[in-house]
């Protein structure tokens, strides 16, 4: 136990530190521009950064994993939020966190690989095509300064790091334009003009909300979408940061963490957060490894906004929408294009439509969905192509079953046969075939009693082993009274 | 000559054609041994794992880009082991060199990626500056 926590927190202490001070300055206007897509004062994300940061270094699954306020989770609060103000939000934080800890107790993070990898790429594409929506209104029609600090800032971002690499290229983006801006008298819109920084530590309280069901019915469906899409977002990155550190991690464990640290979130005045998959990048490339660079991350940013606090609210809005748009492009899948060109039809379709219905939903969790009911039907078409082949010798019929018999295929089982024959023997041949329900085990009873009227007698053969019990148990055509309508 | 052998490789032509020269350098010894390794670039772990159903998947896509490798190792009757590494290739090939004293270090002189290497400077220009012990760079 002291080995492992010994190997977590302290085993790498000063990549840890180092990591964690580059991610706690990449984390600041992430947090602000996100809290302003939730429509809610920047402090809300701040504290939430803070907050989930902090604590998920301790009940986190997987070191090295960055968990703060995310543009997936801000996304999903908008209406709720604009209907009914900031206090429902942290009820509705509270309750994602509880259903998070269900999530992590009946070990829900194994349904995750029900979820194709079509989605999957659906949904980091949705989510960067939303975050670059989300900043279109601050830039859009402005002013010609506004244009030009957007276009600066991204030509920083975008060709210093192959200079610079040791300080985040967004951070001196910010810092050189905010001081910019501050010198000279341009038209510009600032962080200020969106909310307030207050300079303190977040405390404890509990949201102004009447507690009651009708509270509930409202803050439910919200907290369930942002469960569901935390968690998936979780998952996928600390998969993302297993590859990267070559090391394992344990998916129910982060799952709880997730919920622990949203619920303490909610009561100190944090909206939801999950993991980040572009932050933890930046950690583990940074050197980040162990619990302490996330600890170090959350600390080090709260003591920026307390110490600095006066200067975050002078940054430029365009400065952040620039960042905004790099976060954006560093987040879609770009060799996605490459996948709709090899990857099967049915699969390309699955993300299209997934993107499609979070463009227009504006809702992550609709279009996961979505995207996994659709690759279900697909499936199930895929297996459902059943052929059933006829020989003849002497006197016998033989049918051949190829393929999945249920629900699905029971149409194509049924149309197969000639039931225009009397006084025969006929032989269903089951040995390349499996019988997988109810409905599949009425199509036999409904072929072999369809035949039985006509006096001709049925031999099953080749029945698996699963298939021949599933037989077995639901078949009625062993009782001579039974009629074709008992299933 | 040379008894402890580190071919860095990604699947490309080039570094197939540095395989064919660290089976020359290696036949010279019978008891020299090649070491294969593959770097899993950090800026395409995302795509990676978006783009593949299992971690198992991956190490198997991964293992596969080096089959033309390991198949003329094998055609040579090479004694070899392949790494799996993770990181950013040029440094982490070269970290992995000189912490495991490698006698000479063979590599393509550029990977699957041509259009960046002619803006970045190539993994190889970082191996030869940084690494401990010969380079043989193969065109």
């Amino acid at each position: 136990m002291i080995e492992k926590i010994k190997l977590e927190w302290f085993s790498n202490i000063r990549g840890d530190v180092l990591a964690g001070i580059v991610v706690a300055l990449a984390l600041i206007p992430e947090a602000i521009a996100f809290s302003i897509i939730a429509g809610v004062n920047p402090m809300v994300g701040l504290y939430a950064s803070f907050s989930i940061a902090v604590i998920i270094a301790f009940v986190g699954g997987r070191p090295g994993m960055i968990s703060a306020a995310t543009g997936a989770m801000a996304l999903l609060m908008v209406p709720l939020v604009k209907e009914h103000g900031i206090d429902y939000l942290l009820a509705a934080t509270i309750l994602t966190g509880v259903i998070q800890i269900l999530f992590g107790i009946f070990k829900v993070a194994k349904v995750m690989k029900f979820i194709p990898r079509a989605v999957m790429i659906g949904f980091v594409n949705a989510l960067a095509i939303l975050i670059f929506m989300a900043q279109v209104p601050h830039f859009l029609g402005i002013s010609t300064m506004t244009y030009l600090f957007v276009a600066v800032t991204l030509l920083i971002v975008y060709i210093l790091p192959r200079f610079l690499k040791s300080i985040p290229a967004p951070l001196i983006a910010i810092v050189a334009l905010t001081t910019l801006a501050i010198f000279s008298d341009f038209e510009l819109r600032t962080v200020g003009d969106l909310g307030t920084i207050t300079q303190s530590l977040p405390s404890f309280f509990l949201p102004n909300v009447p507690f009651s069901l009708e509270t509930l019915m409202i803050i439910f469906p919200f907290s369930l979408a942002l469960a569901i899409v935390g968690l998936l977002e979780s998952l996928l990155t600390a998969t993302i940061v297993d590859d990267m550190t070559g090391t394992d991690s344990n998916k129910n464990k982060e799952s709880r963490g997730q919920g622990i640290a949203n619920v303490v979130t909610g009561f100190f005045g944090g909206m939801a957060g999950c993991a980040m998959i572009g932050q933890s990048v930046i950690n583990v490339k940074s050197g980040g490894r162990g619990r302490l660079s996330t600890l170090i991350a959350g600390g080090f940013l709260m003591f920026l906004i307390i110490v600095l606090g006066d200067l975050v609210v002078q940054i430029p809005m365009p400065v952040l929408v620039g960042i905004m748009i790099m976060v954006s492009i560093g987040t879609f899948d770009w060799s996605s294009f490459m996948y709709l060109k090899k990857a099967p039809i049915t699969d390309s379709l699955v993300m299209i439509v997934t993107v499609l219905i979070v463009v227009f939903t504006h809702d992550l969790s609709k279009g996961v969905i979505a995207g996994v009911i659709l690759s279900a039907i697909f499936f199930v078409s895929k297996i459902s192509k059943l052929t059933v082949a006829k020989s003849v010798s002497n006197d016998l019929s033989i049918y051949t079953v190829e393929g999945q018999l249920f629900f699905a295929s029971v149409e194509s089982f049924l149309e197969a046969f000639d039931f225009n024959v009397q006084n025969e023997h006929i032989i269903i041949d089951f040995s390349q075939a499996h019988v997988w329900d109810d409905s599949g085990v009425g199509a036999i009873d409904k072929v072999i009693l369809k035949y039985y009227e006509n006096h001709n007698q049925v031999t099953m053969e080749g029945l698996n082993k699963k298939s021949q019990q599933l037989v077995e148990k639901l078949a009625i055509y062993n009782n001579k009274d039974a009629k074709l309508s008992a299933h | 000559m040379y008894q402890k052998i580190l071919l860095a490789a990604d699947g490309s032509n080039h570094s197939v054609r540095a395989t064919q020269e660290a089976i020359k350098i290696a036949s010279m010894n019978p008891h020299a041994t090649i070491t294969v390794v593959l770097v899993a670039d950090y800026s395409h772990s995302k795509s990676d794992v978006l783009h593949s159903g299992s971690s198992i998947e991956l190490d198997l896509k991964r293992r596969k880009k080096l089959l033309p490798v390991e198949e003329l190792l094998k055609n040579a009757n090479m004694n070899y082991r392949v790494e799996v590494l993770h990181g950013v290739p040029g440094p982490t090939i070269v970290e992995f060199a000189n912490k495991q004293n490698y006698e000479i270090l063979v590599i393509g002189s550029r990977g699957l990626n041509s259009l960046q290497e002619m803006v970045l400077g190539s993994v190889s220009h970082k191996v030869v500056k940084r690494a401990e012990c010969p380079v043989l760079i193969v065109k």
